[in-house]
């Protein structure tokens, strides 16, 4: 289980996150939905400490990670964690097979002539086949994603933080890693929190629903009662309507 | 002016600190993990073959045009070029040798360090090797400091040998000293020591280019711009320090006798 309470983050004089309260509980999925900018991604970037938070605490299983300093200890906390990056951040030095092994060696004991085994099974469930020896450089922008995705699975975390695994997916991909997500928690009991912009699939993968907007924590509710919401804020978005509380400006 | 020096002078401390923080992490790794031999062997061979072209050729041309120099300079006062291989040999292996092969691979692959470093920070790559176990100390920073230790007074060594032979060709050729005399001049009076000179300097050298360019890579901001930015400082850093530490390792290495 994952504890936040009252979590701030500011860069600088800009306040990003300015007092999250969340639980976020094992085996479940739990989407995270909010305009863009407002702190999705800094969020999740705190759990596995990325990001050390100005103020507010996280407790995952109960031990206080806020503030850890040391390298072990903070490699001891990430141990458990897979996290997707928004934009994939593959090794571009490293090719395609490398880079989906490439946790194997620091967080398994998995010997070295399993290697490519692993990486053809896990580019498998992510629809891929016989890109091992390309370059991140030579992938599309959705392989490339899927590509990550694979290399996060292959150290077979027991909770994965995803930044958006389905944008820049055609639908039908994008269903396909919706299923891979209720999938591993089905068979393996995976927690997953996965941030998203695609209404849809939040609405068929989560167990909980979290609206993040301006750094707090609008709403945060089981699937059902999200979708029922009379929230202002949370209507408007899940509409997708320009009217309503959420003022987004284009700046010109 | 006092205000702007003062917080020059903050900034300048503070990144010394935290360029120092990054060093004793390196040690902490090197103590607590297996060396990554891979990426050393791979950055070593990439630093060795990028530069021993430029560096070779830049040492050669020096060799050359200081046997010119002291050719004439020689003719001038004593009539006749004498010395010339004494006076192309100690300038080289002491000051010339470590110098100009710290310069040119701080230009090359210290650029390009700085570059691929940086451009891993900015597309997230940096905080990928944390999420998979690993830290960039240990995987990048400590085989580059490696590699340059290993390198450069490698390069350093053939960069004296090619300015000397630069120094013999003008020598032999173009101001008539015989190739015995060229090369008996450098044998008999460059010592083990001269050796030790030059070679401690490379050394030290090496660490600094490699601390200076993973630093400036590690905290790199704000997209291309920002890796261009930190190449740059990473370079002019690199040099300055070369030269200003260059007159201070010659004093101490004078007064303790080397
Ligand atoms: N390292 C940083 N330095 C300064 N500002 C930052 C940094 N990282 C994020 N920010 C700022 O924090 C705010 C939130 O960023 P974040 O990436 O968390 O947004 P997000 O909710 O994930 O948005 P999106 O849906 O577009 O990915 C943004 O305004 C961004 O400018
Ligand atoms: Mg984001």
């Amino acid at each position: 289980m994952i504890q936040i309470k009252n979590l701030q983050k500011n860069f600088g004089r800009k306040h990003v996150l300015t007092g999250v309260d969340l639980t976020i509980k094992d085996g479940e999925v739990t989407t995270i939905i909010g305009g863009s900018g407002t702190g999705k991604s800094t969020l999740i970037k705190c759990i596995i400490r990325l990001i050390e938070p100005n103020d507010g605490q996280i407790l995952v299983d109960g031990k206080d990670i806020t503030h850890i300093k040391s390298a072990l200890e903070l490699a001891q906390l990430r141990r458990n964690f897979g996290y997707l990056f928004q934009e994939g951040a593959l090794f571009d030095s490293l090719s395609v097979g490398e880079n989906v092994t490439f946790g194997l060696k620091y967080l398994t004991d998995t010997p070295k002539n399993k290697y490519a085994a692993i990486a053809k099974d896990m580019l498998a469930l992510v629809g891929l086949k016989d890109i091992e020896k390309l370059r991140p450089s030579e992938l599309s922008g959705g392989m490339k994603k899927r590509v990550a995705l694979a290399r996060v699975l292959a150290t077979g975390p027991k909770v994965i933080l995803y930044d958006e695994p389905t944008s820049g997916l055609d639908p039908i991909m994008s269903e396909i890693i919706d299923e891979l997500i209720l999938d591993l928690k089905k068979k393996l009991g995976v927690t997953s929190v996965v941030i998203t912009h695609d209404m849809k699939s939040a609405f068929e993968i989560s167990d909980a629903m979290v609206m993040l907007h301006e750094g707090k924590v609008k709403l945060a509710a089981p699937r059902e009662e999200f979708k029922k919401s009379k929230n202002p804020y949370v209507k408007q978005f899940i509409e997708g309507s320009s009217q309503g509380p959420i003022k987004m400006t284009i700046t010109k | 002016m006092f205000k702007e020096l003062g917080r020059f002078l903050i900034a300048f401390f503070n990144q010394l600190g935290q360029a120092s923080g990054m060093v004793r992490s390196a040690a902490v790794w090197l103590f607590k993990g297996p060396v990554e031999v891979r990426q050393t062997m791979l950055q070593t061979t990439r630093v060795g073959v990028d530069s021993v072209a430029v560096a070779t050729l830049t040492s050669l041309f020096t060799g050359m045009v200081l046997a010119l120099q002291a050719g004439v300079t020689m003719r001038d006062i004593l009539s006749e070029p004498l010395y010339i291989g004494t006076i192309v040999g100690f300038s080289l292996v002491r000051e010339l040798g470590p110098v100009l092969t710290a310069f040119v691979i701080a230009g090359r692959a210290g650029a390009a360090g700085t570059a691929e470093i940086g451009t891993m920070k900015v597309t997230e790559q940096i905080d990928a090797l944390h999420t998979l176990g690993t830290d960039p100390i240990r995987y990048l920073v400590i085989p580059r400091i490696a590699a340059f230790v290993i390198a450069i007074p490698v390069l350093t060594l053939f960069a004296n040998v090619s300015g000397m032979f630069g120094g013999y060709l003008v020598s032999v050729h173009s101001l008539g000293v015989s190739s015995f005399v060229y090369i008996d001049d450098i044998k008999t009076f460059i010592k083990v020591g001269d050796l030790m000179h030059g070679f401690i300097k490379s050394i030290i050298f090496a660490f600094m280019i490699a601390v200076v360019c993973c630093y400036k890579g590690l905290n790199t901001r704000g997209g291309a711009e920002g890796v261009g930015k930190a190449t740059t400082a990473a370079v002019v850093i690199s040099m300055v320090l070369i030269l200003v530490m260059d007159y201070f390792l010659t004093a101490i290495l004078q007064a303790v006798g080397i």
